[in-house]
């Protein structure tokens, strides 16, 4: 991330640039739906359970593998144990998401810490530290959380952790990167030369540097790890029922496309749209908050 | 014929040239899964059988309906107690290399499979040979064992005791004969394909592990000329619906299993093409009997068989034809008449009315609820059958958790204890009631759940000394039947066999083993 | 240059070591046994098994043992494929597995630069959007899905290309893995191409070159393409091991005999020497992979220098 255009840019007092950042996002049509789609979706999965008729592990002994239909309630249809679809794809939706957020999470925790250990102590540490993560860059990531399932289990937790501790790795770069420009922060520098008050280089300058990157980052991650997910799922290596993910759903689905499509289509629309909308809302935050394309 | 990669200019000649029928003596055999090995002394599974019993020829042999016919031995006489088969070798069997099959060929085949050091899994099946467990565990010389070349082409084999189902065992890779002469001089690298040679109606040419293994018709077989497929391809797929696919494109002409799931469609689409039977095999749950867990009161164990409703697990569950189980051995089993679950009669209402009383009687209820865990290994049917399984016992206020392992920690996981109920299921290996009762025998490695009673014991063993063969099968029944009444296990349903066998193809007959030898398949003109 | 290369390589010694002695302790902290199945083995059976495979010892002399035996590049035998040794397998397998990720790749480079050039040149163009967005659908969908999609269409229903099976490599048989294979690596090749080339058009030395008279395409070819493309390329280290990682699921879908999906099932199985044959040859080929990357990027980017 260079930083001599910040200096080209003119400085327009007053407007802090989380306002112009969020001004700018709003601007960009795809990643203001993407952002109202993504509320939706989320704010489906966490009441959508409460209000669907049925519940997680309901057997509705009339309807097995029934396709959707408003007359008996299963608006997605119902799975081959005559479960409510809908249900468990808002459900799964819950462990999917709250997969995601919370590996990001963590990855964004160790990724975080270590990176700006590694930039602000720099010298020898920081080439060592650096080091650390090019050998960790080597390491057969997917094989240690193949590994890791196989011996503690199908545990959501453990799915959490591990695939947080895979994706550390760039968010501790990034972060590096952005403490060690700080540190050298010839524009900051240069602004405080120019007279600006120390509150406006902090604002303006400093946190947009360095959070900018950091929550691009952190969309681009969360469809990484849904996908993650649901590639644990394909092996056998998902949530244990009745819990469910989308990925689990999808992975049932994809043996009945031709005799229960839903069974495929509902959690793929879904998982798609998330996807996809967290993708653009990506894209949208990092044209919004990067300062060159000011 | 034209391989696609020369013939492939574009894409649509390619097509074409996929199109055109495959040479039409060539078998393309879909099995479930990659062999281990293609030494019959180091195999298990059913996969491995189709392809070693087509390499190989025991004794005795599997007819296209499974029937027991002649194989290696042209003739046999059985002493009067039972226990001393002599055995007369055709003269014209012969290995694929021309060298014949002689009597010390299987001399040396029994020794090697029970010798420790080869640690075949599937030894025990050979146990009723006079001396053979004693061998297999070290406690005896490998000369001690009961079987003899009285020459080239006279076999004796001496049993422990008259055991009825022996000739039929002796069908079982188990029973194959090996060349002596090539085992000696390659070891364990016999098996490789440079190497390998068989006795049985073709012969091993090529092994790609993970794609495909060619065999070749054995022009040294002795029924060399009734055999009319010049080649069988086996391709080991393991994704039942890659196999499926793959069937449905013409790539294969017979698909040893299909996704239960798909069976409505197939009905509807391929009826022509599937094949569904009565298997010999039965899909149970085992109750843990263990002292520390609820299933180790019986009421319990009642309650639970009596909530289950096995008619919709059978049909709107799995819905491929599956029988719902109410006895532990299958129908069908030979020389056999089952006992049966006294609840078998009951409507659901009054199966549920007492299942509740016993529940009360054990001192569980709304104040205090049974919880269970019930294990599962990984399978998208036995997933389905969990998860009703747990939704049948909610009315009786059970809470069940379920867990799912791969095969390997599943099994080592139910055999130390650590569980209430868990699946399992069990193939004949060889058609006799005892394969399945044996299960619940006291002390025996698989009986998961630790069921003990000492009448069942005491009834089986006097079956086993038994020779009139009805008065065995009742004995037999009866310790079914006390099997039965102690809710030993809960049995759900008998297997059903489920084969895509192409329209092209005649010989193909189903049977209870579920065995077809590719000998007997011809593709019809 | 060359040092550099010996430097990484001899690093990349304790990187092996880092990755084969974890997963070693975490494969034999696993429940279950190579020899835990349906169908028990006899007691006495079992422990002559152990004995011979050294299972009986403490697991930290049998990980002496096989660090000894790896020394001298012995993998050791299958426990499962009892026919074969690892090293069998895996060299067996691996050729198999590296065609499948070379078409790949390729694939992906060739499909996903240009739409990620054309994107950037009609920026916010009706192109564009539809250019990204059916990219971004290939990152939407699981592989697990596209793939068996893929079999259906244009093996069952149309009948164009074989359903699976590897055919010792003809071409047929390659097209639908590969192309599951790469779909999500388009995608995010094309969007990273876009994204540094809308950068470097908007650059200061191309504005320079525009300001001297070159013609766009002149621009483009000769100053925009190569800087551009230098994110992609150190992209390409993770874009392997995503290809790595969806081998896993593509070579099962369409049973292709590649070493990828001997992990998973060997895992699974308790099948030791398998899983660490698997980790160790897929450790050095990333490894190596990593290398080639650095020192292609070092040949496209002038301002990196390995030899100091």
């Amino acid at each position: 991330m260079t930083t001599d255009t910040a200096l080209s840019t003119p400085d327009i007092a007053g407007d802090s640039l989380a306002h112009e950042a969020w001004r700018r996002l709003r601007q960009n049509r795809a990643a203001t739906a993407s952002l109202v789609l993504l509320a939706l979706v989320a704010l489906a999965c966490i009441a959508g359970p409460w209000l669907t008729p049925w519940t997680l592990d309901e057997v509705d002994w009339n309807a097995f593998l029934s396709a959707p239909s408003a007359a008996d309630g299963h608006y997605a249809g119902t799975d081959a144990n005559g479960r409510d679809l809908l249900t468990r794809v808002l459900h799964g939706g819950r462990v999917s998401l709250s997969v995601a957020l919370v590996a990001t999470f963590v990855s964004l925790v160790i990724g975080v810490l270590y990176g700006a250990v590694a930039g602000y102590l720099g010298g020898r540490v920081d080439t060592l530290m650096m080091r650390f993560v090019d050998i960790m860059y080597s390491l057969p990531f997917m094989f240690l959380v193949i590994l890791l399932m196989v011996v503690f289990g199908r545990n959501i937790l453990l799915i959490y952790a591990a695939i947080g501790a895979v994706e550390w790795l760039d968010m501790s770069r990034i972060v590096r990167g952005q403490v060690l420009a700080l540190k050298r922060r010839e524009f900051v520098e240069a602004a405080q030369a120019l007279g600006v008050r120390r509150h406006t280089i902090v604002t303006r300058h400093l946190i947009p540097n360095a959070l900018g990157p950091v929550v691009v980052y952190v969309t681009l991650t969360v469809p990484k790890v849904i996908l993650l997910e649901s590639f644990l799922s394909f092996l056998g290596l998902g949530v244990q029922e009745p819990l469910t993910s989308w990925g689990v759903l999808i992975s049932e689905g994809k043996d009945m496309m031709e005799t229960a499509p839903w069974m495929l289509l509902v959690p793929s629309a879904l998982l798609a749209t998330t996807l996809l909308c967290l993708n653009f809302l990506g894209d949208g935050l990092r044209d919004a908050l990067d300062p060159k394309t000011r | 014929m034209i391989t696609p990669r020369l013939a492939a200019g574009s894409l649509l000649l390619a097509a074409t040239c996929l199109a055109l029928p495959v040479n039409a003596e060539t078998l393309r055999l879909a099995i479930m899964g990659e062999p281990a090995s293609l030494d019959p002394h180091k195999i298990s599974g059913t996969w491995e059988n189709d392809v070693v019993g087509d390499l190989f020829e025991g004794l005795v042999t599997e007819a296209a309906d499974g029937t027991r016919i002649p194989g290696v031995a042209e003739s046999w006489e059985v002493a009067e107690d039972g226990t001393t088969y002599t055995f007369t070798l055709r003269e014209d069997a012969a290995w694929s290399d021309g060298t014949p099959v002689t009597a010390d060929d299987f001399v040396f085949a029994f020794r090697r499979i029970l010798d420790p050091a080869t640690a075949a899994s599937y030894a025990y099946l050979l146990y009723p040979v006079k001396n053979a467990e004693a061998v297999f565990k070290g406690d005896a010389e490998p000369g001690a064992l009961g079987i003899e070349a009285l020459d080239d082409h006279t076999l004796e084999i001496r049993l422990e005791r008259s055991t009825p189902y022996f000739l039929d065992q002796l069908a079982h890779y188990t029973a194959y004969p090996v060349p002596r002469h090539v085992v000696e001089a390659h070891g364990d690298d016999w098996s490789s394909p440079e190497h390998m040679v068989t006795n049985g109606a073709f012969a091993l040419q090529k092994w790609q592990s993970q794609t495909r293994i060619e065999a070749t018709r054995n022009p040294h077989f002795h029924d060399a000329e009734n055999v009319a497929l010049d080649e069988v391809i086996y391709f080991p797929i393991e994704e039942r619906n890659t196999a499926l696919n793959r069937f449905r494109a013409g790539e294969i002409d017979i698909a040893r299993e299909f996704p239960t799931q798909q069976y409505a469609w197939l009905q509807e689409n391929l009826p022509e093409a599937v094949q569904v039977a009565p298997y010999l095999g039965i899909y149970y749950y085992v109750f843990n009997a263990r002292g520390d867990s609820a299933t180790a009161d019986p009421r319990v164990r009642e309650a639970l068989s009596l909530a289950v409703r096995r008619e919709v697990i059978t049909d709107q569950i799995l819905g491929t034809g599956e029988e719902p189980a109410y006895g532990f051995v299958p129908p069908n089993v030979a020389h056999y008449e089952g006992a049966e679950l006294d609840f078998a009669d009951l409507s659901q209402e009054e199966r549920l009315t007492r299942a509740r009383t016993l529940m009360e009687e054990a001192g569980y209820g709304p104040d205090n609820p049974l919880e269970l865990l019930l294990r599962y290994n990984t399978s998208e049917d036995h997933r389905k059958v969990a998860i009703a399984l747990a939704a049948m016992w909610k009315p009786l206020g059970v809470e069940v958790e379920l867990y799912n392992a791969e095969v390997a920690v599943h099994y080592a996981d139910i055999r130390q204890g650590d569980f209430d109920v868990a699946r399992a299921g069990w193939i004949g290996d060889y058609n006799d009631a005892q394969n399945f009762l044996s299960l619940l025998e006291g002390g025996v490695a698989n009986n998961y759940g630790a069921y003990q009673n000492d009448a069942f014991d005491a009834l089986m063993d006097q079956a086993a000394e038994t020779q009139d063969t009805d008065a065995r099968a009742e004995l037999m029944a009866e310790a079914e039947a006390q099997a039965l009444a102690d809710n030993a296990t809960l049995p759900l349903y008998y297997y059903v066999s489920r084969n895509l066998v192409s329209p092209t193809l005649s010989g193909w007959q189903t049977n209870i083993e579920d065995i077809h030898r590719s000998r007997w398949i011809d593709f019809e003109e | 240059m060359l040092r550099y290369t010996l430097t990484r390589l001899l690093q990349a010694i304790p990187t092996l070591w880092i990755v084969i002695t974890l997963s070693f302790f975490l494969m034999h902290l696993a429940p279950g046994g190579p020899f835990d199945g349906e169908r028990q083995l006899p007691p006495e059976i079992e422990a002559n098994l152990m004995a011979t495979y050294h299972l009986d010892e403490p697991v930290w002399q049998q990980y002496l043992i096989y660090m000894g035996n790896l020394v001298q590049g012995d993998l050791g035998p299958s426990f499962k494929y009892k026919d074969f040794t690892v090293t069998e397998l895996v060299s067996q397998g691996f050729p198999v597995s590296l065609e499948l990720g070379f078409w790949a790749i390729g694939l992906a480079l060739l499909i996903g630069l240009p739409l990620g050039v054309i994107a950037a040149l009609r920026r916010n163009s009706t192109v564009d959007y539809l250019v990204m967005g059916t990219a971004l659908a290939g990152v939407a969908v699981p592989n697990f899905v596209i793939a068996p999609l893929l079999a259906l269409v244009f093996g069952v229903i149309l009948g164009w290309l074989p359903v699976g099976g590897w055919n010792d490599g003809a071409w047929p048989n390659l097209v639908l893995p590969v192309v599951a294979l790469s779909i999500q690596q388009i995608a995010y090749i094309a969007r990273m191409m876009r994204a540094s080339m809308i950068e470097i058009l908007g650059s200061h030395f191309i504005r320079t070159a525009r300001a001297k008279g070159l013609t766009e395409t002149e621009v483009i070819w000769r100053h925009a393409l190569r800087p551009a493309m230098l994110p992609v390329v150190s992209y390409l280290g993770p874009a392997i091991a995503g290809i790595i990682t969806g081998s896993v699921v593509i070579e099962q879908i369409f049973g292709i005999p590649g070493i990828g999906r001997y992990f998973v099932q060997a895992a699974l199985n308790r099948d030791y020497t398998l899983v660490m044959g698997t980790v160790v040859f897929y450790g050095a080929l990333i490894v190596l992979l990593n290398l080639l990357v650095d020192l292609l990027y070092s040949a496209l980017d002038p301002q990196i220098r390995y030899d100091d």
